[in-house]
């Protein structure tokens, strides 16, 4: 059973790198050719005129970026090391898994309503080291590893190549406020890239946009082999359990026991009484799926997904946590927290909306709890290396450079261990603060 | 070098919303169902066990003890029962040899005693022969005594007196 189940997982992660490596090829012969050198007016919204935009001599400096297809929109500004930007650059989901100079396309499943389903790998868009795609695959584009969409009619569909790097310009929000949008140089026009969609609502400055993003992303991938490696492991402890009954626990059975016992005797037992059992195996889930990803974060020179870095994640393990509390809440928690026995009438009043406001802060903690962490993490981590990059001032200070080398690298050792037991102590946390939210929700009726 | 300056891990995207959630329901459903479970039971049966095994070796160790005092309560037992029996054995060899002893000094004396009369009857027997000889004996004697020296009176008187006598005597 245990083997159908694994080769059943082992296939799905497979599957998917497999469909990710197909199609390396651009198939340009599908393209309509008709389509390329139409449908690009002047004054066409959106479309901005980049030789209108960027004065050629307002810098004086080349980009280096000896594109063909960059110089129909003038030079690019040249900006300076920015540590923050790189750190948020490293921490970001991205379409692209890139390990040090490489970087294995990944499958991008992309739906417009207005264009409906595309789905390619990330390889067509012929990416550079920073993750700039130098192809347009039915109006989408690759800027910093993560796929934007030009909502513009007027850019064609199918593959047409695009300026390697994007023009980043500030344009005014609807609510007054600047953003930084990257454009993409079309045959001497810009084109405004919009990111994807988002569920925050508009509240971190995304929202719903023309594209939602359905791709095998860097953390999709990363998740997919923790998916796949704690399934090996713990089906195969499973077996060794079954067959080794009645002998003492052996190799990674006995690396496993440990913490399973400590997870099963100090946060389920002690939180969920008799009914342990029922919901041992969530929280064994949490623990262990959070742990995993943490820890995968932390290898070096492993792409450093921050997976439980971000909201997206935490958000869906919170609110799976917050529908199993409520689910599984008894008459008992509902009448304390609803009206609250045994506390005169003018107290209910103000209890009750703490109270149900209680029911959703307590997930919501949980979820920003745990990205602040892990996402503290990696970001530290990178302005630290940043550091040199910043007292070396890009390179012009060599000597500099390596003297913060040196520093930065004890840092990172240091912050890293750290790192190592953060990623251990907010697994626990989620996990003990779930089993006593459940505890909570479950416990019997007592006076 | 341009980057975003864009803090993205804060956006929750609907792609990865929905592949957590997928991954995650599959981790928990399928991996709580075939391994955390079974690892529970496991464990449970494990300590069960043990405690089993736990509570099966005192209870043994208990019994053991029990035997332990019973045998030797069988054995001080024993031991008398035997200095008994060997006592008794000792007793009723003494008292056999004894018996023998004395029935054999008994059979000896009545023996003895009997031997001490055949020869007195045949001492008496003796004597009695003897005394018919000597009687006999005499008579020839005094015979021959009485034809010779019949003629001096006092002297031959005073000898056969002297006969008679010695006869007697014997």
């Amino acid at each position: 059973m245990h083997r159908y189940i694994l080769s059943f997982i082992f296939l799905l992660c497979f599957s998917v790198f497999a469909y990710s490596q197909d199609q390396h090829e651009p198939q340009r012969g599908e393209q309509p050719a008709s389509e390329q050198p139409t449908h690009v007016e002047p004054g066409q919204p959106g479309a901005i005129d980049g030789g209108a935009e960027h004065d050629g001599d307002t810098h004086g400096q080349e980009a280096g970026h000896g594109d063909s297809h960059d110089a129909g929109c003038g030079p690019q500004e040249a900006h300076e090391f920015n540590p923050g930007g790189t750190a948020f650059h490293h921490i970001a989901d991205q379409n692209i898994y890139s390990i040090g100079p490489w970087s294995l396309p990944l499958r991008c499943i992309l739906y417009a309503p207005e264009h409906g389903w595309s789905c390619f790998s990330s390889s067509k868009f012929h990416a550079d080291a920073h993750g700039n795609g130098h192809e347009a695959i039915d109006k989408y584009v690759l800027v910093d590893g993560m796929v934007h969409r030009i909502n513009d009619p007027s850019f064609p569909d199918g593959e047409v190549e695009v300026g390697h790097h994007p023009y980043w310009q500030k344009v005014k929000q609807e609510n007054g406020k600047e953003k930084d949008v990257p454009f993409i140089c079309y045959q001497s026009k810009l084109y405004p890239a919009e990111a994807r969609s988002t569920a925050d609502g508009g509240l971190f400055g995304g929202g719903i946009t023309s594209f939602y993003d359905f791709s095998l992303t860097k953390n999709v991938v990363s998740m997919l082999l923790i998916l796949a490696l704690l399934s090996w492991a713990f089906l195969s402890v499973a077996k060794s359990y079954k067959n080794r009954d009645g002998q003492a626990p052996k190799g990674l059975q006995g690396f496993i026991e440990p913490i399973f016992i400590f997870i099963q005797d100090e946060v389920a037992k002690p939180f969920l009484g008799h009914k342990w059992e029922k919901y041992l195996p969530f929280l064994m889930a949490l623990f262990f799926f959070i742990l995993g990803l943490n820890l995968f974060g932390q290898i070096p020179f492993l792409g450093g997904s921050n997976v439980t870095g971000n909201l997206g994640v935490t958000m869906v393990l919170a609110l799976i946590t917050f529908l199993v509390v409520n689910l599984s809440g008894n008459k008992h928690y509902w009448e304390h927290i609803l009206w609250m026995p045994g506390v005169p009438a003018w107290v209910k009043t103000i209890l009750t909306p703490v109270e149900i406001l209680g029911v959703f802060i307590k997930p919501m903690t949980l979820m920003l709890r745990l990205f602040a962490n892990i996402t503290a993490g990696h970001m530290v981590m990178v302005i630290f290396v940043g550091l040199i990059f910043v007292f070396s001032k890009s390179g012009e200070n060599v000597g500099a450079g390596y003297g913060t080398a040196v520093g930065s690298t004890i840092l990172t050792l240091f912050m890293m261990s750290i790192e190592l037991l953060v990623a251990f102590i907010q697994a626990f946390v989620f996990t003990i603060l779930t089993a006593s939210y459940i505890g909570a929700a479950t416990e019997e009726a007592h006076h | 070098m341009i980057f975003l300056i864009d803090f993205t891990p804060i956006k929750p995207d609907f792609g990865l919303i929905f592949w957590t959630t997928v991954i995650f329901l599959i981790f928990w459903l399928m991996i709580g169902k075939f391994a955390f479970r079974p690892i529970a039971q496991a464990l449970k049966k494990r300590e069960s066990d043990i405690q089993g095994s736990l509570d099966e070796a005192k209870r043994v160790r208990q019994e053991m003890a029990n035997l332990k005092s019973e045998n030797e309560a069988l054995l001080v037992q024993a031991r008398e029962e035997r200095a008994q029996i060997l006592k008794e054995a000792k007793d009723a060899g003494t008292k056999i040899v004894e018996e023998a002893k004395n029935k054999a000094k008994e059979e000896a004396q009545k023996i003895v005693a009997s031997a001490k009369e055949q020869i007195e009857n045949q001492k008496m027997a003796a004597i009695t022969d003897l005394k018919n000889q000597v009687g006999a004996f005499s008579l020839e004697i005094a015979e021959k005594v009485i034809r010779k020296e019949l003629r001096g009176n006092t002297e031959q008187e005073a000898f056969v007196n002297d006969l008679v006598k010695e006869i007697k005597l014997n």
